[in-house]
């Protein structure tokens, strides 16, 4: 390479790794309001504040789900395997919402430590597959559903 | 340059120079268009007849046959753009700028059908039309990055100087390709986590995942087409006062 070339070259990579940097550290700085949504153990841990609007996420818990009432509101806990939170959601849930589901609801923590949600979005995870497939897996008993993080 | 055989290293040399390449991407496009008609048609059959539904979406995710590749695309072209530019300012070629900007619409076009079918599933399986989560985020940018890129082109009147101010701006951009690619695995994200791409077997079961390939491979030739067609005109632009193109308008009329 001439001397000329290997200077352009070295100027562009040294831009690069300059803008790398800075974008390192500003999202550094700016990770907390990257996530979209605290995880149930943040949330029990008391690092979500309290009566302000946040989202949490975590996967339904199995069995947990109970309408009481007029069968609008829905009571349903939280998991992220580690801690539980309770929700409380008057409203129309999504299509993907079920049992063992990821969901990203946003709301206001209270007193009582329920989750009080507004808004009901299910998390989809990365796993496709077909009925059959999804059955046979089940009865092998290893959960087909799981949560990211 | 020992690294490189010879003759790889002649072709280069040769298709750098406008007619050579302009009178190759005439012989490439009808063999490209005929493999790109095959590969789509044989894609989006088995996607959308052969494939079975999902356990937990039923037919909904058959949107990934067009989402998922329309967003590697994104990424892809970018990636694609940003080596042009890095050739086109050291060793100022004109053929690397010429395939940089030409890329820049074609990749816009992806990100933004990426960005549309996304909203679209992601309203009845979501449970809403966006969400301002890093990953979908971060593909706005992008496609923000690629219309900077043509806007800037547009801008400045030197087809050869508004080259190197793109170049520029895309390897800056660049930066932002690992954060979109990363985005859910380092951020809690509403966007699931990556299925194909990334250390293991892909978590999509093999009679999905065939025809995904087929049309990750049908949007790249695609791109191939495009990318060639768009080269061509702005060689011609570029070229318009050189004895060859003169040669060539009077041979077609």
């Amino acid at each position: 390479m001439k001397p000329i070339r290997k200077q352009r070259l070295g100027l562009i990579l040294l831009m690069l790794a300059g803008v790398a940097l800075a974008v390192t550290f500003a999202l550094k700085a700016f990770n907390e309001n990257l996530m979209y949504f605290f995880s149930t153990t943040e949330v029990v841990e008391g690092k979500a504040p309290e009566n302000t609007l946040i989202r949490l996420g975590g996967m339904v818990v199995k069995g947990s789900v109970k309408r009481p009432g007029d069968g609008m509101t829905v009571h349903f806990k939280l998991t992220d395997f580690n801690k539980e939170v309770s929700v409380e959601y008057t409203g129309i849930l999504p299509d993907l919402f079920r049992e063992g589901q990821g969901i990203v609801a946003k709301g206001r923590l209270d007193k009582r430590g329920v989750f009080v949600a507004e808004e009901v979005l299910a998390k989809h995870d990365e796993n496709y597959m077909p009925p059959e497939v999804a059955d046979s897996l089940k009865k092998q008993k290893t959960t087909p559903t799981r949560m990211e993080k | 340059m020992s690294i490189i055989p010879a003759p790889v290293s002649r072709f280069f040399h040769r298709m750098a120079s406008p007619p050579i390449f302009y009178a190759f991407a005439d012989k490439l496009i009808p063999w490209l268009s005929l493999i790109f008609i095959g590969l789509t048609g044989a894609g989006l059959y088995l996607g959308l007849f052969v494939a079975p539904a999902d356990y937990q979406q039923g037919d909904s995710y058959r949107i990934i046959y067009i989402h998922v590749p329309a967003a590697w695309m994104s990424l892809f072209i970018y990636v694609l753009m940003a080596i042009c530019g890095g050739i086109a300012l050291i060793w100022r070629m004109k053929l690397a700028e010429v395939m940089m900007v030409s890329s820049a619409p074609i990749g816009a076009g992806f990100t933004f059908i990426a960005l549309v079918t996304g909203s679209l599933w992601g309203k009845p399986m979501w449970g809403t039309w966006w969400v301002w989560d890093a990953r979908l985020t971060s593909e706005l940018i992008l496609l923000f990055l690629y219309l900077g890129a043509i806007s800037l082109y547009g801008a400045i009147e030197d087809r050869r100087t508004a080259s190197r101010a793109v170049a520029i701006l895309v390897i800056v951009g660049v930066v932002n390709i690992p954060i979109i690619h990363y985005s859910v695995q380092w951020w809690n994200t509403l966007h699931q986590g990556p299925t194909v791409a990334k250390a293991g077997k892909p978590s999509i079961h093999i009679s999905m995942l065939i025809p995904l390939l087929l049309m990750a491979t049908a949007f790249k030739l695609h791109y191939a087409i495009a990318v060639l067609q768009a080269a061509k005109v702005e060689i011609l632009k570029r070229e318009q006062n050189t004895q060859w193109v003169k040669k060539l308008i009077e041979g077609n009329s």
